[in-house]
């Protein structure tokens, strides 16, 4: 067993894990938060997306040792003082969720992406999400929800 | 005050708020003291008898507390389970597998590592016999039969045929013109992102049981349940499903998977909560199948192109159990809609359903019961009849459409279509793409020796199952259900028999409440999916939803709102004749100024009422719809396939949906978008595989490829630009059945007219 802790939306969890514990499981079921979720297992549906040091990860493909003494972000940590942040207000807007169930991924992967490039074009938004699965929206609408998310973050910078 | 905005309203959905913030609770998300996980041993052969099963090293693994095989669960007689199709279902098999990835055995752990560490320990011998794979061969004489327990000799498991064959037969012969095709509609998949999984919780001291559990359905679960367990003692009325969150359903979540009992049966055995996730390589291996249907067509017509009698024959592959969830009188769903939306008297439909060693299969993906089938089956058809008289598609079907005054349409094989305005539908969708433009640039392109195909397909669905005299699910008829309360202070509880997957049910039900009360949206608080509260109901799925629970909700604000007019005229002290309702409140006639506001009436409903009234004001129904709905359109697709690497590129999809009455229209647009992208799928990228041996070579994301962002950008370009959603041809009139077609999906017709695309592109 090894003991981890790490520090996810500005809060730390400590844990005596076994080395093979993957990082998703540690923040589902070590520190409960359940927004991030699992929909695979082969890295292939982002529905665990997670920032770790701002940069987005999959969480089902990392052990939680390997996430020991880093900071995480995840869909729990979006909304600061209660008020949506301008990816959530976008999803929400535009209705690019239906189930939910890749959304939390989907937003991470955007809030990174759009810290990097915050003018995308839309062929860049749908470049930078290529790696996130949802079987419900045909993603139209998540792509409309992160040009939300850039406009008004664009707004609020100036 | 919020305003009631009701029909019409893309009112932002209620249910995003928890589902924005991470605050969902979907099955993997429940977590009960002292739980346990239950993880499978599955089969590595798609037929095989299993010679030994030692647990010893299982049971010796840490944190394994005990392992079940099928042999454990004879004495309970709960190593098979019945289906919603009246076969049966092994749970464990005790000595023969039937099919690849079959559940064998089960460990019970302490954890979610423990379990499937036991997994791996557990030793099972298997002697491998020769699986049957091919369906049409496995009704040839003397193949092996599989299903050993039937007293059938034949792998056959019912034949179903509806029409006029013999007339049929005469005008094929005799007709100017005859088209013959096989049409093939592979094994797909539904991969919702969130796989399948239950926690099962038995309270020994109560002889309670309290089920979570990813269903579509879940009052017929707890029948089922009941009915399965009655012998060990179990009754209903002491089973509780709860259906959380789902993350998509897709029709994968109806039927009962082995996982499902196990976890029932290890949680009584031990006496502590059960919990079983699959992972995806269970739910891409071992359930969720849908079509698999291998159809032949014929099509007799005049020498100008009119169709005069149709034929499909079907060979339907079920895999080892007949396990989908079709009514119990249409064993091939509603596949006799497959006259589509054509004009003629003679047609013959047969169905034979057949085992082979596969999962079971057949589930209503994403649309109405066998829909899909019938919609491509017909349309493939009229395209392969247009190639063959050298006619403009467009224009054959233009000759065969059944025209507006027509309806309402008795159909050669039955069914009473509502209403219908085709023509204009197709019109519609040549006309945003520019049709005739395209047809000039696709001559041009052909003699330069490039392929450009253009792909039409229209569409009559049948969704909104069912009028109670003709459906039925296990002998429940497919009612559907709404329980309105309103408290004193006028907000609202409403709970439904359906299960939304991601359709958002609550917010589409509240404006239906809305529309009929005067009440705002963000006073009503909908609820579904657990029995113990919500009114019965058979659920969620094949289109059905909104034509009944959504018209159950109406009627019972309607009620709700004849017994407010009672206490109106109370108030008022006017007679009930004499007060006259607006969106919100009753006045009287020639008065305005003298109304009570619906929530004055829901408070004076508990402090004020009158006299030998009962208090409060609530109400319950169940709809029955009177028929079905028929929901029609027409899609059009451009594509530029690549000559050199076969490389397709579709350029332009549109869409015309006739919706009926759009209740949110950005719910409505959203379902379609979706269905769309998962409609093109079956035609350019999935397909469950499976090779000689009967072994899944799809069984991950990385092999059964999925529509992603950037797949489906070189794929389908769609979005409100196009300006070909949900045109609304026609309106449907807005009566009881007012609902009926304003959720639907619509995943098979994108797959028509990409397929017919790339067929066009061909030639
Ligand atoms: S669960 Fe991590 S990529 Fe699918
Ligand atoms: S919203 Fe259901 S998977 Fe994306």
């Amino acid at each position: 067993m090894e003991k981890v802790t790490i520090n996810i939306n500005g809060a730390d969890y400590s844990a005596e894990v076994e080395p093979r514990l993957l990082l998703v499981h540690f923040i589902r079921e070590n520190a409960n938060l359940t927004g991030t979720h699992v929909g695979c297992d082969t890295t292939s549906c982002g529905a665990c997306t997670i920032l770790l040091d701002g940069k987005p990860v999959k969480s089902c493909t990392m052990f939680a040792v390997q996430a020991n003494g880093k900071h995480l972000t995840t869909v729990e940590g979006l909304a600061q003082n209660g008020k949506l942040s301008p990816v959530q207000e976008g999803f929400h807007e535009k209705h690019g969720l239906q189930c939910g169930f890749c959304t939390p991924g989907m937003m991470l992967t955007s809030v990174a992406f759009l810290k990097k490039n915050p003018n995308p074009t839309e062929g860049e938004i749908r470049w930078a999400i290529s790696g996130n699965l949802c079987r419900c929206t045909g993603y139209v609408n998540i792509v409309e929800a992160v040009k939300y998310a850039a406009e008004k973050m664009k707004e609020s910078n100036q | 005050m919020a305003e009631a905005m009701g029909f019409g309203h893309a009112v932002k959905r209620k249910e995003d708020a928890r589902f924005l913030r991470g605050r969902g609770n979907y099955i993997e998300d429940i977590k009960l003291p002292g739980m346990l996980w239950l993880d499978i041993v599955r089969s590595p052969f798609a037929h095989a008898k299993i010679k030994s099963i030692n647990k010893e090293k299982a049971l010796a693994t840490p944190g394994v507390a005990a392992v079940i095989t099928g042999a454990d669960l004879v004495p309970y007689k709960l190593e098979w389970m019945p289906t919603l199709m009246s076969d049966k279902q092994m749970v464990l098999p005790v000595d023969t597998v039937m099919y690849y990835a079959q559940e064998v055995a089960a460990v019970i752990a302490t954890s979610r590592y423990a379990a499937a560490d036991g997994v791996a320990a557990v030793e099972v011998d298997y002697e491998p016999l020769t699986p049957v794979l091919d369906p049409i061969k496995a009704l040839e004489p003397g193949a092996p039969v599989i299903r050993f327990d039937r007293p059938e000799k034949t792998n056959r498991i019912w034949h179903w045929e509806v029409g006029d064959k013999a007339a049929v037969e005469r005008e094929l012969k005799n007709a100017a013109v005859t088209v013959a095709q096989d049409i093939y509609i592979p094994r797909i998949h539904v991969a919702s992102i969130e796989t399948c999984g239950c926690v099962a919780d038995w309270d020994p001291v109560e002889g309670h049981l309290t089920l979570y559990m990813t269903t579509q359905a879940p009052h017929a679960i707890r029948t089922v349940v009941a009915l399965v367990t009655g012998h060990l003692g179990l009754a209903e009325h002491k089973i509780r499903v709860i259906s959380p969150d789902i993350g998509g359903g897709f029709g994968g979540k109806v039927p009962v998977y082995p996982g499902y009992v196990l976890a029932t049966a290890a949680s009584v055995l031990t006496g502590k909560p059960v919990k079983w996730i699959e992972d995806r390589s269970e739910n891409l291996q071992a359930d969720s199948f849908a079509r698999d249907y291998h159809i032949h067509g014929e099509l007799a017509a005049t020498k100008d192109g009119k169709i005069t009698a149709m034929k499909m024959g079907v060979v339907a592959d079920h895999g080892a159990f007949d396990a989908a969830a079709n009514p119990s009188k249409f064993p091939a769903g509603l596949f006799s809609i497959a006259t589509g939306s054509y004009d003629f008297q003679k047609a013959f439909a047969q169905v034979d359903g057949v085992y082979t060693n596969k999962p079971p299969g057949g589930i209503a993906y994403r649309c109405s019961f066998r829909v899909t089938e019938a919609v491509h089956a017909i349309e493939r058809m009229v395209d392969v009849l247009a190639h063959k008289l050298n006619m403009d598609p467009a224009e054959l079907r233009a000759k065969n459409f059944i025209r507006p005054e027509q309806f309402p349409y008795k159909s050669a094989l039955g069914w009473e279509y509502d209403s219908g305005n085709y023509q204009g539908a197709l019109d519609k969708a040549k006309q945003i793409i520019g049709y005739d433009a395209l047809r000039q640039e696709q001559k041009a392109k052909r003699a330069r020796g490039e392929l450009m195909g253009i792909g039409i397909s229209t569409f009559t669905e049948i969704v909104g199952a069912g009028p109670s005299h003709t459906f039925d699910i296990l002998g429940i008829k497919m009612f559907d259900s709404a329980e309105i309360r309103i408290h004193p202070t006028g907000k609202v509880i409403a709970r439904f028999g359906t299960k939304s997957q991601g359709q958002g049910h609550e917010t589409t039900y509240a404006q239906i409440i809305a529309e009929e009360l005067g009440i705002p949206e963000e006073d009503i608080a909908v609820e579904e999916g657990d029995t113990d509260t919500a009114p019965y109901g058979l659920g969620t799925y094949a289109s059905r939803s909104t034509p009944t629970a959504g018209a159950a909700a109406a009627i019972a604000s309607r009620k709700i709102r004849d017994k407010s007019r009672k206490i109106a005229a109370h108030l008022l002290e006017a007679r009930e004749d004499d007060l006259a309702w607006e969106k919100g409140k009753f006045f009287v006639k020639g008065a305005p100024d003298r109304a009570k506001t619906i929530q004055e009436i829901a408070f004076a409903a508990y402090t004020n009422h009158p006299l030998g009234m009962e208090a409060g004001l609530e109400a319950v129904d169940y709809y029955d719809p009177p028929n079905l709905t028929f929901p029609f359109g027409a899609y059009i697709c451009v594509m530029d396939i690549d000559r050199g690497t076969g490389q397709v590129k579709i350029r332009r999809f549109v869409a015309v949906d006739d919706c009926g009455t759009i209740i949110n229209p950005m719910i409505v647009d959203g379902q379609i978008a979706g269905g769309l992208t998962m409609g093109m799928a079956p035609a350019l990228m999935e397909e469950i595989v499976y090779d000689d041996n009967g072994v899944n070579l799809t069984g991950s994301f990385s092999d059964y490829l999925l529509p992603d962002f950037e797949r489906e950008r070189r794929g389908v370009v769609v979005g409100r630009a196009d300006n070909g959603w949900c045109a609304g041809i026609q309106r449907e009139k807005t009566d009881e059945r007012m609902c009926a077609r304003a959720i639907r999906l619509s995943a098979l017709h994108p797959l028509s007219a990409i397929y017919h695309a790339q067929r066009c592109g061909r030639f």
